[in-house]
């Protein structure tokens, strides 16, 4: 059990190692190696929420066996294990889904995209896992370079605006690199739970706070913090179905998961909300993402694009949890990475049945899918209510949490951003839903295709008649995910006593 | 408490769920099949709630509690007076609509009757779970369900106009939703509990400025669905719903869920005390009072039956309105009874409005010339619901009347008597003139008797019938008055006025 930690990124790494070699042969081989190594790493996470779950020590592993501070050390704590069980529970049903969507969208490239994704849990399980913050840099790169990787392969405009997220994303991380550099000058450690010993009698220097500014803008970036968002809603809206359905939910989730960890676990209790007000910063610009996203979220006709959109605002609710810096309302951000993760991986995959099916990725051109695809959008509803926040949807409990800890900082303007964009989402999706139930229009969806002309559309032979829910592969990813939804909306009080309480004990009260 | 009661409330809301399930699954194809689903649905739901109305008079209060929403709120239900004066109502007129439902829905030729079957299951179970809640996070979170299981109600025509209409109701039925989240949260981080309690749970010490804030988003947060104006332009667009739906949400189920938010509100969360101190009943009484007189003036101009029965219904939740804001036991005792009295009258007008649609395709009182004598049931039993929504002595609607009446009385508001008399003559202004040129005006159209299906008829004459029941002896049928008093008495005992 000790082993657990260092344990699930291994098995990606060498998952996606064997899946590309396989792959090259046969791409079917490539996925179910990278399925079998993804599923093998979500019972280690299993495993490991065990071993944390209600008060269980945290596992250690050094690796090599070198001890820390000189060798890196991995740490499997709550807040670890609750990450790594949701990137591999995603990456999981991301796999399930990817095939039969990747076939149509980007046939010919599975052989890569297979062993891509993995490395990208890889990655991602890894940045969760480590003691060190610069081997936290190492996996968030890694992380990177296979996103960047699965990004471009998408629709025409995907390589373009990969590029430019590749250019970004590289500054980011060089923010974040130069800042760790700056702590290690000043401490002579890169293990994390060193520095948070060391670092209290450095609290006046000037590299540690410059170093402190360095890391949490590069993250910043990384998590597509507004203003710094402005790479994502390309991005996505180009990727594969699949490749969205697995970045969109995790990807930016886990720089905030950085963001908080170095928080609460490097930098001393107070220092980012006294020292430098870092917390209050992060909340403010979050703020106004939440109202920029959903705002554009609204002016937006292409259903991916209205989740990118709707991406950017939802990813600051986490950063509101970290501006207010209390105990309640920090539970809300790490609650709705969680449930934002399960809503819009929900929402992604839709989209990419929808293509599948009947070849549209516009709002407009939805209309009538209700009647043919019953499983299919009733899924869709169950995740937009969601995401507007109502009961008894998992989306309506981080938002509880959220207004509790506003209210408890006295903060009214958050309050009110909260509620206010609750409303703008309710107007795009319910926008959506109204659509999808309406009547269809006599051979609207082979009108549609034409008029979409930038989209590959359905093959030929597929067009209105194939209309109606998406092959099993693909339909049982989206419903395992529509009941998530629920579950965790009901479980919330069981994972917040049994994981996040402990993490969020250093904020006091 | 014992056997199988111990859960009733559980069930009570249950049943209608799994009902909802079965319809979808039952499908177009089994018709007879998926409606008796629904009747089944509805008897079960009413057993459930009369079974715990001997228990509850004699001071039991059946709780349950399920999983926990939030640290320390658990989604919890507690049959009490109160709760269960509203879920009697809206249970027992959901029998007939049962029935009525199926000779509209059928008699009409309707599209998408399973998806209509379902929702108004589903509304049905939101209802029972908005009266029975224990707490407000469980109060919220039913409202909720209840606001989205409307919409496609609403929206069934799948007409421009409805689906107009449907989006009206959604940006009122969901901004007054959040703001009763915010409220919520408010009042939690004020009091640390949500668990009503009669006569209120809100410390007096909160701080005037945050009292008075969270009142006014609970304002917002019941008044759409109340129908408060300036919040109610919502309820006569959502009329184009199909008749059914008009008559058990728009004039029982949902609205009321609205009015008895501030039965719950007044007292169970601030308690009258607490209203009183922050000086916010005068203004709420006044904007009652303001809206009963403004909706019978403009439902005076509505030809349009459905119309001027839906601004008839928004003065009358405001009659509830008013009755609890005047904050004497007397006046609120007026008020829950009138959820009661006015549920069984609009319903029956509702129900006959529907009638005459479905046979005979009219929808404006302008056609109605002499077609009392074609369709005598209906039309009588339209005379009585308007005698009763007049408050002509021997009805129920006299008796909340006079109630709320005497508890403005009491607390020395001569001019919400004033508003109350004025507005029983209107209410005779444009009610009565309906069925008087049903009944003396003759045309040649209408000689002989040619009632509507029996399945609409049959409900349309219980309902009459409860009507004036309720008037005559209020406590005869399934106890109502006597819960309504003990609704009261529990608000007075737990430390009111």
């Amino acid at each position: 059990v000790s082993q657990v930690p260092v344990l699930i990124p291994l098995s990606l790494l060498v998952s996606a190692l064997l899946a590309l070699l396989a792959g090259l042969r046969d791409p079917r081989w490539g996925h179910r190696i990278s399925l079998a190594g993804a599923s093998v790493s979500f019972l280690l996470a299993l495993a490991g929420i065990r071993a944390v779950w209600g008060g269980g020590e945290a596992l250690h592993y050094a690796l090599g066996s070198w001890l820390p501070p000189a060798g890196i050390e991995f740490v499997l704590d709550s807040l670890a294990a609750y990450m790594t069980g949701l990137i591999t529970f995603v990456g999981v049903v991301a796999l399930v889904y990817a095939p039969r969507s990747l076939a149509r969208e980007t046939p010919g490239k599975e052989a890569f995209a297979y062993p891509a994704m993995v490395l990208l849990l890889t990655g991602l399980t890894g940045m969760c896992l480590t003691g060190d913050v610069f081997n936290l840099y190492v996996f968030l790169e890694i992380a990177a370079l296979s996103a960047y990787a699965l990004l471009a392969i998408g629709d025409r405009g995907a390589p373009v605006a990969t590029f430019r997220y590749l250019l970004i994303g590289s500054l980011g991380g060089g923010f974040y690199l130069m800042g760790v550099a700056f702590l290690y000058f000043s401490t002579g450690t890169l293990n994390m739970a060193d520095l948070q010993a060391r670092l209290p009698d450095l609290v006046e220097s000037r590299a540690v706070i410059s170093a402190a500014a360095f890391i949490i803008v590069g993250l910043g970036v990384k998590m597509a913090l507004f203003p710094l968002h402005f790479w994502l809603p390309d991005v996505y809206t180009n990727a594969p179905s699949a490749v969205a359905g697995l970045v969109a939910p995790i990807m930016t989730k886990v720089s905030a998961y950085a963001i908080i960890r170095i928080f609460l676990d490097v930098f001393p209790s107070g220092f980012l909300t006294e020292a430098l007000p870092v917390a209050s910063t992060v909340g403010w610009l979050s703020a106004g993402g939440i109202i920029f996203g959903s705002v554009l979220a609204v002016a937006q006709q292409d259903y991916r694009r209205m989740l990118a959109y709707s991406s950017v605002g939802q990813i600051s609710y986490v950063g509101l949890g970290i501006g207010l810096a209390n105990p309640v309302g920090m539970i809300g951000g790490l609650l709705h990475i969680l449930n934002h993760a399960l809503m819009k991986g929900c929402l992604f995959f839709i989209g990419g049945a929808v293509r599948y099916r009947a070849g549209v990725t516009r709002v407009p051109q939805m209309r009538g899918l209700g009647k043919a695809m019953p499983w299919t959008m009733a899924a869709f509803v169950v995740a937009a209510l969601a995401m507007i926040g109502i009961p008894p949807t998992a989306g309506f409990f981080s938002k509880w949490y959220l207004l509790l800890g506003a209210l408890q900082a006295g903060n009214w303007w958050w309050f009110a951003v909260i509620i206010l964009s609750s409303l703008l989402t309710a107007v795009y999706f319910f926008r959506t839903v109204e659509m999808i139930y309406r009547e269809p229009v006599e051979g609207a969806v082979a009108a549609t295709v034409i008029m979409d002309s930038g989209d590959p559309g359905p093959r030929p032979g597929t067009g209105a008649a194939e209309v109606g829910d998406p092959p099993a592969s693909m339909l049982i990813p989206i419903l395992v995910l529509g009941v998530a939804i629920l579950v965790a909306g009901l479980m919330n009080v069981v994972i917040v006593e049994a994981l996040l309480e402990r993490v969020v004990a250093p904020l006091g009260g | 408490m014992n056997g199988i009661l111990a859960n009733a409330p559980l069930y009570a809301i249950l049943s209608s769920a799994l009902a909802a399930v079965a319809i979808v699954f039952t499908g177009e194809k089994h018709r007879n099949l998926r409606e008796t689903w629904t009747v089944l649905a509805s008897l079960a739901k009413f057993g459930f709630i009369a079974a715990m109305v001997p228990g509850v008079l004699a001071g039991e209060r059946f709780e349950v509690a399920l999983v926990e929403l939030a640290p320390g709120i658990s989604l919890a239900l507690r049959a009490d007076p109160a709760g269960l004066l509203f879920a009697l109502s809206a249970s027992f007129l959901w029998i007939l609509t049962s029935f009525y439902s199926i000779g509209y829905m059928r008699g009409g030729k309707e599209d998408k009757q399973t998806r209509f079957f379902a929702m108004l299951a589903v509304c049905l179970s939101a209802t029972m779970g908005i009266a029975l809640a224990a707490n407000l996070l469980t109060f919220v979170l039913f409202y909720e369900i209840l606001s989205v299981a409307t919409y496609p109600l609403v929206i069934h025509k799948g007409s421009e106009k409805a689906y107009r209409a449907g989006r009206q109701y959604l940006v009122y039925a969901i901004t007054a939703g959040l703001v009763l989240v915010a409220g919520t949260a408010l009042v939690y981080q004020m009091a640390g509990t949500l668990d009503f309690q009669g006569g209120g749970f809100l410390p007096a010490d909160a701080g005037r400025g945050v009292l008075v804030t969270a009142f006014l988003l609970f304002f917002v947060g019941f008044g759409v669905k109340g129908g408060v104006m300036p919040l109610h332009s919502w309820l006569p667009a959502a009329m184009i719903a199909p008749t059914p739906v008009s008559a058990l949400l728009h004039a029982v189920a949902v609205v009321k869920a609205g009015v008895f938010g501030f039965v719950r509100l007044v007292g169970f969360v601030f308690g009258p005390g607490l209203t009183g101190e922050i000086g916010l009943s005068g203004v709420l009484a006044g904007i009652a009072g303001i809206t009963i007189l403004l909706a019978s003036f403009i439902a005076m101009t509505k030809d349009d039956l459905k119309a001027r029965l839906a601004y008839s219904t928004v003065g009358h939740l405001s009659y509830v309105v008013l009755g609890v804001a005047l904050l004497t036991p007397t006046g609120m005792l007026g008020g829950a009874y009138h959820i009661v009295t006015h549920a069984a009258m609009k319903i029956t007008l509702f129900f006959c409005a529907g009638a005459l649609y479905v046979h005979m395709r009219y929808t404006k009182v302008s056609e109605l010339d002499g077609v009392g004598r074609r369709m005598p049931i209906t039309m009588g039993a339209f005379a009585i619901g308007a005698i009763g929504l007049a408050g002509i002595p021997g009805t129920g609607g006299f008796l909340s009347k006079v109630l709320i009446a005497q508890g403005a009385a009491e607390g020395g508001e001569i001019l919400f008597l004033v508003i109350l008399l004025v507005s029983g003559l209107l209410n005779a202004g444009y009610l009565f003139p309906v069925f008087i040129r049903a009944f003396f005006r003759s045309s040649p159209k209408h000689t002989r008797y040619d009632e509507a299906s029996w399945f609409m008829v049959g409900p349309i004459a219980v309902t009459a019938g409860l009507a004036l029941l309720l008037g005559i002896t209020p406590d005869a049928l399934f106890r109502f008055f006597s819960v309504a008093s003990d609704a009261m008495a529990s608000v007075v005992a737990g430390g009111g006025p």
